[in-house]
C-alpha cells in the first residue's frame, strides 16, 4: 500500500517553456478564472486567478469558509452562473452554459414536489434519450432508483419523500442522464449522520461504477477525505483561489473503518484542519 | 377506520374540521382535551349563532317600535287624536297596510323565505301545467316548421339563483380564458410585463359600475342588429372583466417567481420552452394560479348583484332591487333572505374552490 503522504501534489500538465498542454487525460479544466459580482457598493471580486485541472474519473472534494466562493465556482462549471473572465473546459471544449454533460446535485433535494420520484428521474432520462424506447427509457430511470435504493417508491410523489429520500431521488436524476462530470454542492448538508454516511457510500458505489468524475463541495472534512482522490482546498475571498492541494492515497474501495484506522488519516486531517484555521 | 379518515380528510380539506368532532361526538369516542375542541368549534359557533338572532330580535323590534311611534304622532299632528288611535289600533292588529316599514324581525325573515318557496312551487307546477297544455301544439308547430311557445310567465326566486349562477359561471369561465393564459405570458416575459404593467394598474380599481357601462356601450353596438335580449351577455362579461384581474396578477406572479431551483433543474437537463412551460412552471405555479381564481370566483359572485341590478337580467340582483322598488309589506324580509342566500353561495362557492385548491397544491396547507 502507498501511504506516501504528498501535499501540492497536483497532476500538473506543464511542458517546456510553462506551457500548460491539453491533456487527454484532463476532463475539466479552469483557467484563469475569475467571478465578480457587481453590488450597490461596487464590484465585488469573489474568485480570480483561480487555476485548477481535475482528470478522468477523478473525485475531487472542495472545502472552504463559508462565503468564499466554492458554490459559486461550482454554478459556473455547471454553466448556470456567467463567467466573467478566463476560461472552463470539459474535454478541451469550453463551456457555453448549461448541460446534460455536467450533471448536478443541489444542496436541496430539487425535486419537482408534483411529480414521483419516476417521474423525476424520467424528466432528464426523456431528454438525453430522446431516441429511446418508452420502456428503455423506464428501465434506466428505475435501474438508478434501485441503486440508490428506492424500489419501492417509484410512485411515490416527491413531495411526500423524506429529505433522505428526496436526496436519493436527487442522486439517481443526477446519474441517469450519463453526465461525463458530476458536480454536488454539499449535498448531504441537511441530512443526518446516519443518512449521510448511507448516501455517501451509495454516491461511492455509483461512482465507482459509471467511473464518472465528480467535484463535490462539503463542509465535512472528514466526508472530504473519505470520499476523495483529491481535496482541493479554497482560500478565503475576496478573491479567493485555489490555496491548497491534498492528494489522499487510501485505496479504494474503502470502509469508513479501514480509513478512520489508517495511520495516515490523522495526518490529512490535521493538514486540512491547519489550512481553515490558518 | 377508513371511512373515518376519509370523512376527516374530506373535512379538514374544505375546512370544516368540526365535522370530525361532530362524529367523535356521536361515536363516543371524545376524549377529555377533545371536548374542550368541540366547545370551541361545535358550541361556539351556534351560541354566537343564537346570540346574532337574539340581538337582530332585539334591533329590529326597537326600530319597529320607533316607526310606530313616528307614525302615530304623525297622524296626530296631520289628523287629530282620532286618527292617532285609528292608526295605534291598525298597527296592533297586524294589518297589512299600516305596518311600520323598517328592518324584518328574524321570525318575518323565515315566514318570507318559507312563502319564496312556496312561490316557486306555484310557479313550478304552473309551468309544468303548461308544458304538458302546449305538449301536442308545440308539436304541431314544430312539424309545420314553426316556432315553440315557450312559457313565459314571471321567473320564481330559485330561477332567479340559478340565472345568477349561471351568470357567475360564465363571468368566471370568461376571466379564467382570458386572465390565465395572459398571466402566463406576462410571468414568462419581462417585456410583456412591462408592456402590461400600466394597464393592469389603472384597470384593475375600475368599480364594477363603470365595467358595466363600458361593457354594455360595445356590447350595444356589437349587437345592434340582434333582437334578442342582450343583458345576460352584458352582465357576464362585466362580471368576468371585473373579476379576473386577481387571477391574471396572481398567474403572472407565480409564474415569474418559480423557485430558482426548479429553474436551475430545467437549464442544467437542458429542457425546451414548452417542456419547462408545461413541466415545471405551470405545475409549481398552480397553488397561486388556483388562490388567485378563488379570489377572482369570490369577486364575481359579490359584483354580480350590482352589476344584474344595473342590467335588469334576471337575477339575485334584480330581485333585490325589484323588492327595494316593490315596497310591499314583506320586500324587506324577502331582501334580507336574499342576503343570506347571496351569503351562504358565496360561502360555498369560496369552499368549492378551496378544495380543487387543495387538491392540485403540493404543499398541503390547513385550509383557512
Ligand atoms: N448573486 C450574487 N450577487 C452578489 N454577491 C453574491 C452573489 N452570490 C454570491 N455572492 C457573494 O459571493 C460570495 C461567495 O458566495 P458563495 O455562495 O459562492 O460562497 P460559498 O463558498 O458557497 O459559501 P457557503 O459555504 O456558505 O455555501 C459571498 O460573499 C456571497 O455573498
Ligand atoms: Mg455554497
Amino acid at each position: 500500500m502507498n501511504t506516501k503522504l504528498t501535499t501540492i501534489k497536483s497532476p500538473v500538465l506543464e511542458g517546456e517553456n510553462g506551457i500548460i498542454y491539453p491533456s487527454a487525460n484532463v476532463m475539466l479544466d479552469l483557467n484563469q478564472l475569475k467571478k465578480v459580482y457587481p453590488t450597490p457598493k461596487g464590484d465585488y471580486v469573489v474568485l480570480e486567478d483561480l487555476n485548477l485541472k481535475i482528470m478522468k474519473e477523478e473525485f475531487v472534494t472542495i472545502i472552504g469558509h463559508s462565503g468564499c466562493g466554492k458554490t459559486t465556482m461550482l454554478s459556473m462549471i455547471a454553466g448556470l452562473n456567467e463567467i466573467t473572465g478566463g476560461s472552463i473546459s470539459v474535454l478541451g471544449n469550453r463551456i457555453k452554459g448549461p448541460g446534460p454533460d455536467r450533471g448536478v446535485i443541489f444542496q436541496s433535494p430539487s425535486l419537482m414536489p408534483w411529480m414521483t420520484a419516476l417521474q423525476n428521474v424520467l424528466l432528464g432520462v426523456n431528454q438525453v434519450f430522446p431516441d429511446a424506447t418508452k420502456a428503455q427509457r423506464n428501465d434506466i430511470a428505475k435501474y438508478y432508483l434501485q441503486k440508490v435504493g428506492l424500489e419501492d417508491a417509484f410512485h411515490k410523489k416527491a413531495a411526500d419523500l423524506s429529505q433522505g429520500m428526496q436526496q436519493r431521488v436527487g442522486i439517481a436524476r443526477a446519474f441517469a442522464i450519463k453526465p461525463k462530470v458530476l458536480l454536488l454542492d454539499e449535498p448531504f448538508g441537511m441530512l443526518d449522520s446516519l443518512t449521510r454516511g448511507e448516501l455517501q457510500d451509495i454516491l461511492i458505489e455509483i461512482w465507482n461504477k459509471e467511473k464518472i468524475t465528480a467535484v463535490m463541495i462539503t463542509h465535512d472534512v472528514d466526508e472530504a477525505i473519505f470520499l476523495a482522490d483529491r481535496v482541493v482546498m479554497m482560500t478565503s475571498g475576496p478573491k479567493a483561489k485555489i490555496g491548497d492541494v491534498l492528494d489522499i492515497e487510501f485505496e479504494r474501495p474503502r470502509t469508513r473503518k479501514s480509513v478512520l484506522e489508517h495511520k495516515d488519516y490523522y495526518t490529512y486531517r490535521k493538514h486540512l484542519i491547519d489550512f481553515l484555521e490558518h | 377506520m377508513k371511512q373515518s379518515i376519509t370523512l376527516e380528510r374530506v373535512g379538514k380539506f374544505m375546512g370544516l374540521g368540526f365535522l370530525t368532532t361532530l362524529k367523535d361526538l356521536f361515536t363516543g369516542n371524545l376524549e377529555r382535551e377533545d371536548f374542550i375542541s368541540f366547545l370551541r368549534k361545535v358550541i361556539v359557533p351556534l351560541a354566537s349563532i343564537l346570540l346574532f338572532i337574539g340581538l337582530w330580535h332585539l334591533g329590529a323590534k326597537a326600530l319597529f317600535q320607533r316607526e310606530a311611534n313616528f307614525k302615530i304622532e304623525k297622524a296626530l299632528t296631520d289628523q287629530g287624536q282620532a286618527a292617532a288611535d285609528d292608526m295605534k289600533a291598525c298597527i296592533a292588529s297586524g294589518d297589512v297596510s299600516c305596518q311600520p316599514n323598517t328592518l324584518p324581525a328574524p321570525s318575518q325573515v323565515w315566514d318570507s323565505y318559507k312563502s319564496l318557496l312556496k312561490d316557486h312551487r306555484a310557479i313550478s307546477d304552473d309551468k309544468e301545467a303548461f308544458i304538458q297544455k302546449t305538449a301536442t301544439i308545440n308539436a304541431k308547430r314544430e312539424a309545420n316548421g314553426q316556432e315553440h311557445i315557450t312559457y313565459t310567465g314571471r321567473p320564481s326566486f330559485i330561477d332567479q339563483i340559478i340565472m345568477s349562477l349561471k351568470t357567475v359561471f360564465a363571468g368566471f369561465l370568461l376571466a379564467l380564458i382570458i386572465a390565465v393564459p395572459l398571466g402566463v405570458l406576462i410571468g414568462l416575459s419581462p417585456t410583456l410585463r412591462s408592456a402590461f404593467n400600466w394597464f393592469i394598474q389603472i384597470f384593475k380599481p375600475v368599480s364594477p359600475v363603470v365595467w358595466y357601462l363600458l361593457v354594455f356601450m360595445i356590447v350595444k353596438t356589437l349587437l345592434i342588429y340582434s333582437n334578442d335580449d342582450s343583458s345576460f351577455i352584458i352582465s357576464f362579461i362585466s362580471v368576468g372583466l371585473c373579476s379576473m384581474w386577481a387571477t391574471l396578477v396572481n398567474t403572472a406572479m407565480g409564474v415569474s417567481s418559480v423557485d430558482k431551483d426548479y429553474i436551475n433543474v430545467a437549464k442544467v437537463l437542458k429542457l425546451g420552452p414548452i417542456q419547462k412551460v408545461f413541466k415545471v412552471i405551470l405545475p409549481s405555479s398552480l397553488p397561486l394560479i388556483f388562490t388567485g381564481l378563488k379570489i377572482t370566483l369570490s369577486v364575481a359572485w359579490m359584483v354580480l348583484i350590482a352589476i344584474e341590478l344595473l342590467a335588469q337580467s334576471p337575477g339575485l340582483g334584480s330581485f333585490v332591487w325589484e323588492e327595494f322598488q316593490n315596497g310591499a309589506n314583506d320586500s324587506n324580509s324577502k331582501i334580507i333572505v336574499a342576503m343570506f342566500v347571496i351569503g351562504i353561495i358565496g360561502f360555498l362557492l369560496d369552499r368549492i374552490m378551496l378544495t380543487i385548491q387543495n387538491a392540485v397544491s403540493f404543499n398541503k396547507n390547513e385550509g383557512i
